[in-house]
């Protein structure tokens, strides 16, 4: 029970100051999962952005439920993502009902130019932890390249490229172009 | 009641077929708009705006509005709360189920050389995607877009206390390991208003 309520906790904290979708919350999911309890390592969240963004449904949420899910069972997976779409209710819910216009007050848009910024540096901190464990020879360096680059530049689903790099992954250890290079450098 | 009903499947079918991430959800709710009638095309880039101003997943966000718009507009204050969680529940349900099957899969296949081998294929993209991502981020925060629309020079458009401010940031976060995410966030937006960036 304790850790089912720490479970709604930790997510309902990050729902509540993750500003810009599902890759935002990256750098506190770090911290809160990977440092402070140790229920996941930075491995197994990459693992679970990849797939949350091959499965149906919001990135944040499928992190969550697979983080609750593996900490405790079927009911740690609808604690956590009760947690994560909890502030969003109580917040936009309220604005929803009592304040039209919210996003063109001034003093909101100038919050916002700040935490926008503070996002890019917490985001870039949050990539560099995961890209150390992630790419991990040349091929896996040249998959991220082409992926970043045709994600950032056309409207292709990123559904495309985690199931092309899925397949390209196989063929690269099936074929043995890695165990080539492997023992190249030795 | 029935409206709850529909909300619920309506927002059921939202989250069984977006794939990738909040703003896929985008072209399936102008749909519902159209079919429905319960909102906007108007209303759809209110609650955009909204939703990215707030905190949370933008696709919950965007639930939780239109479901309130819904709820409220058919009887009130109380059925709009109730509409905003019945969206948002509905939403997702769908995403809940999957996950959980496919985390049941992967513990079982874990050990297998397969599994293995795509998800090298797999991190490598996850981590590409969150460049992208990143980049996108980056793009809106260091650069004024009216500038570049009334056709400013690159320079004129760069925006410099943004970038001065997120250097600041970035030097925090990788200098003092143990000062929470949370803790920075509020410090941005706190500099944001004072220097009124």
């Amino acid at each position: 029970m304790k850790t089912l309520l720490q479970l709604f906790l930790i997510f309902a904290r990050i729902g509540g100051f993750t500003f810009g979708g599902g890759y935002a919350m990256l750098p506190m999911l770090q911290k809160e999962l990977v440092d402070n309890k140790k229920w996941t390592t930075n491995e197994e969240l990459i693992d679970y952005y990849a797939i949350g963004q091959c499965t149906p449904g919001i990135i944040a949420v499928n992190v969550a439920t697979f983080v609750g899910f593996k900490t405790k069972g079927v009911l740690g997976g609808i604690f956590a993502t009760l947690g994560m779409i909890t502030p969003s209710l109580i917040i936009v819910g309220s604005i929803a009902a009592f304040i039209s216009g919210f996003q063109d007050y001034q003093v909101v848009q100038w919050a916002f130019s700040g935490i926008r910024a503070a996002v890019v540096a917490l985001i870039l901190n949050a990539m560099w932890k995961i890209a150390k464990k992630s790419l991990v020879d040349i091929f896996a360096v040249i998959i991220f390249l082409i992926v970043a680059a045709l994600s950032f530049l056309t409207d292709i689903s990123p559904v495309i490229f985690v199931l092309a790099a899925g397949v390209c992954g196989l063929i690269i250890n099936l074929s043995g172009l890695r165990k080539a290079k492997e023992e190249k450098q030795k | 009641m029935m409206i709850f009903l529909e909300l619920y499947i309506r927002f059921f079918l939202v989250g069984l077929f977006s794939v990738g991430g909040g703003l896929a959800t985008l072209p399936f709710l102008t749909e519902m708009g159209e079919a429905t009638g319960w909102f906007t095309p108007m209303d759809i880039s209110n609650m955009v705006a909204i939703s990215e101003s707030t905190p949370g997943p933008i696709g919950i966000n965007m639930a939780t509005y239109i479901g309130f718009q819904v709820g409220s507009g058919f009887g009130g204050f109380g059925y709009g709360v109730l509409g905003s969680i019945i969206a948002s529940i509905g939403e997702v349900t769908p995403a809940v189920v999957v996950i959980m099957i496919v985390s049941k899969m992967l513990m079982k296949f874990r050990d297998s050389k397969y599994v293995e081998y795509t998800f090298y294929g797999l991190r490598a993209a996850s981590v590409g995607l969150i460049l992208a991502a990143w980049l996108g981020v980056l793009k809106i925060a260091f650069f004024s877009s009216e500038a570049l629309e009334e056709g400013s020079s690159f320079f004129m458009a760069i925006d410099y206390k943004s970038i001065i401010l997120s250097a600041v940031i970035f030097f925090l976060v990788t200098k003092f390991k143990k000062i929470h995410p949370i803790a920075l966030i509020v410090l941005a937006a706190v500099v944001g208003i004072i220097f009124k960036m």
